[in-house]
């Protein structure tokens, strides 16, 4: 296996003023007994509510922080005892925080990468040509990183962390604040390295059809534990997602009568909002509603994830849990 | 070891090198700001001239004898400033987040931490520290043997490097408290100032404090006393003259331990 975690476990000492000079000291435990495996080659999302352990874990991946406990290897590395040796293999991306040089234009970022990595000088050119173009960034290039646009600096990000040909890559939301066309890029960027390359993606997100176009596996982490790993069809049953139809009728109406199909959820003037299963197409229900009422606009949202996760983590809620947190005197 | 220490110096360069092109797209503003630090740090040694306006010799000290002390106290000072005096921003990356980003690279962290911000600019302090004690050495009086000849680069280079070890030690206490950059200021751009008046200005039980306690006084007080012939300090034996070297050995490595200790708790705690 190329990513082994067995029993890794993450423990915190947070402590908390509660007098003048009084310190309660608390164990907080971010990831308890979590244990997986990524085989070389997967596509792997991993999600979860804020707080519940993700990006811990993708620290402890990439030799950021030291687990308390358990074992961990990437591509036989111990990560944190090996944290340059690692560096070699992974690439990460860190969706919220740019790698590259502000004020220089973004070709000098690259060069730097290619003299850290101590790339050799043909597969860095080639490592070069071939991501840049895949990504569009040729005319770029030699644009100070502070002019370029969000999505445009996170796919440079992209290319930053896959010029030394890593093994792995990390990706921390990489769709984060993106338009839908920098979205669509991205993924399908993503989608090629995975397929022609056979990189390893393992990605964290809050974006629902991130997963649903890119990971064949979705791991689902709540209070540090392990809660699902398997197909993201899986996890739609489990959770029986919905989507949401909005419409907006000419003027204010009853609730819509839909039949089965659907349901209304909340009315607030003429806008309504309709819940229907998200296996289910949207087209004969906006046929349905187009004939039967007075339509002035309309549009659908994709289930949100954190309520997916929270409907699933409720549909396992008769599987004991333990506290989040375990305070200590 | 020798390659490691290789690896982290070329990790620096190609940073440092990252910086200053970073300066250069604004040339403007790195002219009017490496002025200003001329001016600043120029304005430092006129208090020192405006004393001397008042007064003949300050604690026993002539204007040359004093301007040895400030020269020697700057230069090494100014080296340090000029190769690690960014690392107080330490705070500021763990605080935002960016620290993690360090961590992913095949580089020494504290070479890529030590590199941060370089600004040329801090070539100014040097300049200005190199005429002082350029004048001060011409103008002393000093009365030259080999031994003084090989002692005053030593003083300097032990100098700069017991600042630099101030620099990590007091960046390895941002791990703990992440707005710690004050009190590690105090201690380095503090330590300086003090450093530019001869010890006798100040009471002795202060002197042997800043002496020993932080081996500040190494840097300038004990040798430039030997150098310029005058009595000495709280009565040292004269073989402390040469013991700079080694004080800036033991803080080096003290420093390095203090830094690795840090580190060590932020990837255990994150925080």
């Amino acid at each position: 296996m190329f990513i082994e975690v067995d029993g890794v476990e993450k423990v915190f000492e947070v402590r908390k003023k509660t007098g003048f000079l009084k310190r309660e000291r608390r164990q907080v435990r971010a990831v308890d007994s979590l244990s997986f495996t990524v085989a070389r080659g997967e596509m792997v999302g991993y999600i979860g509510p804020n707080g519940a352990g993700k990006s811990t874990t993708i620290k402890m991946l990439t030799g950021i922080l030291t687990p308390s406990g358990g074992r961990l290897r990437v591509a036989g590395i111990d990560p944190s005892r090996e944290r340059m040796r690692l560096a070699h293999r992974i690439g990460v991306v860190f969706g919220q925080r740019t790698t590259l040089w502000w004020d220089l234009p973004l070709i000098d970022s690259y060069r730097l990468m290619h003299r850290m990595y101590r790339i050799p000088d043909a597969r860095y050119a080639e490592n070069l040509d071939r991501l840049v173009e895949l990504l569009s960034l040729e005319s770029l290039l030699d644009v100070p990183v502070r002019q370029l646009s969000l999505g445009q600096r996170m796919r440079g990000d992209i290319v930053a962390a896959l010029l030394h040909d890593p093994d792995v890559l990390y990706l921390d939301e990489p769709t984060i604040g993106l338009d839908v066309i920098s979205k669509a890029k991205v993924r399908d960027f993503l989608r090629e390295l995975n397929t022609e390359r056979g990189t390893t993606v393992l990605l964290t997100t809050h974006d629902l059809q991130d997963i649903e176009q890119l990971c064949s596996r979705v791991m689902v982490i709540d209070h540090g534990r392990l809660m699902y790993d398997g197909p993201l069809a899986g996890l739609h049953e489990a959770g029986e997602s919905e989507r949401t139809l909005v419409v907006d009728l000419e003027r204010e109406l009853p609730p819509i009568d839909a039949g089965p199909a659907a349901r209304v959820v909340k009315v607030e003037g003429p806008r309504q909002w309709l819940a229907f299963p998200a296996s289910e197409s949207a087209a004969p229900l906006v046929a349905r509603i187009a004939a039967e009422y007075p339509l002035a606009d309309l549009s659908v949202r994709e289930p949100d994830i954190e309520a997916v996760i929270a409907k699933m983590l409720r549909s396992l809620g008769d599987t004991p849990k333990p506290p989040p947190d375990r305070a200590t005197a | 070891m020798g390659e490691r220490v290789r690896d982290a110096l070329r990790a620096y360069l190609l940073i440092a090198g990252m910086w200053i092109r970073s300066t250069m797209i604004y040339r403007t503003s790195f002219a009017v700001t490496m002025a200003g630090n001329l001016l600043v740090t120029g304005l430092d040694f006129a208090t020192i001239l405006l004393m001397f306006s008042r007064v003949d010799s300050l604690g026993g000290w002539s204007l040359p004898e004093v301007a040895f002390l400030y020269g020697l106290s700057a230069t090494s000072f100014g080296v340090a400033d000029l190769v690690l005096g960014s690392m107080d921003v330490l705070g500021t990356r763990i605080r935002d987040g960016s620290f993690d980003t360090l961590l992913v690279r095949p580089a020494s962290v504290l070479a890529q931490i030590g590199a941060d911000h370089f600004a040329l600019r801090r070539l100014g302090r040097i300049t200005q520290g190199a005429v002082v004690l350029g004048w001060a050495l011409a103008f002393a009086g000093i009365d030259w043997t080999p031994a003084k000849v090989l002692l005053v680069p030593l003083m300097l280079a032990a100098g700069a490097a017991i600042f630099c070890a101030l620099f990590v030690a007091g960046a390895a206490f941002q791990f703990l408290a992440q707005d710690a950059a004050e009190v590690q200021n105090a201690f380095t751009y503090g330590g300086t100032t003090l450093l530019q008046y001869p010890p006798t200005v100040f009471g002795k039980d202060f002197v042997r404090g800043v002496t020993f306690l932080l081996p500040l006084g190494f840097v300038n007080w004990v040798p430039a006393a030997y150098v310029l012939g005058r009595p000495y300090p709280l009565r040292l034996p004269v073989w402390t003259v040469w013991a700079p070297p080694l004080v800036a050995a033991v803080c080096c490595a003290l420093a390095g331990l203090a830094w690795r200790a840090g580190l060590r708790a932020y990837r255990s705690t994150g925080s």
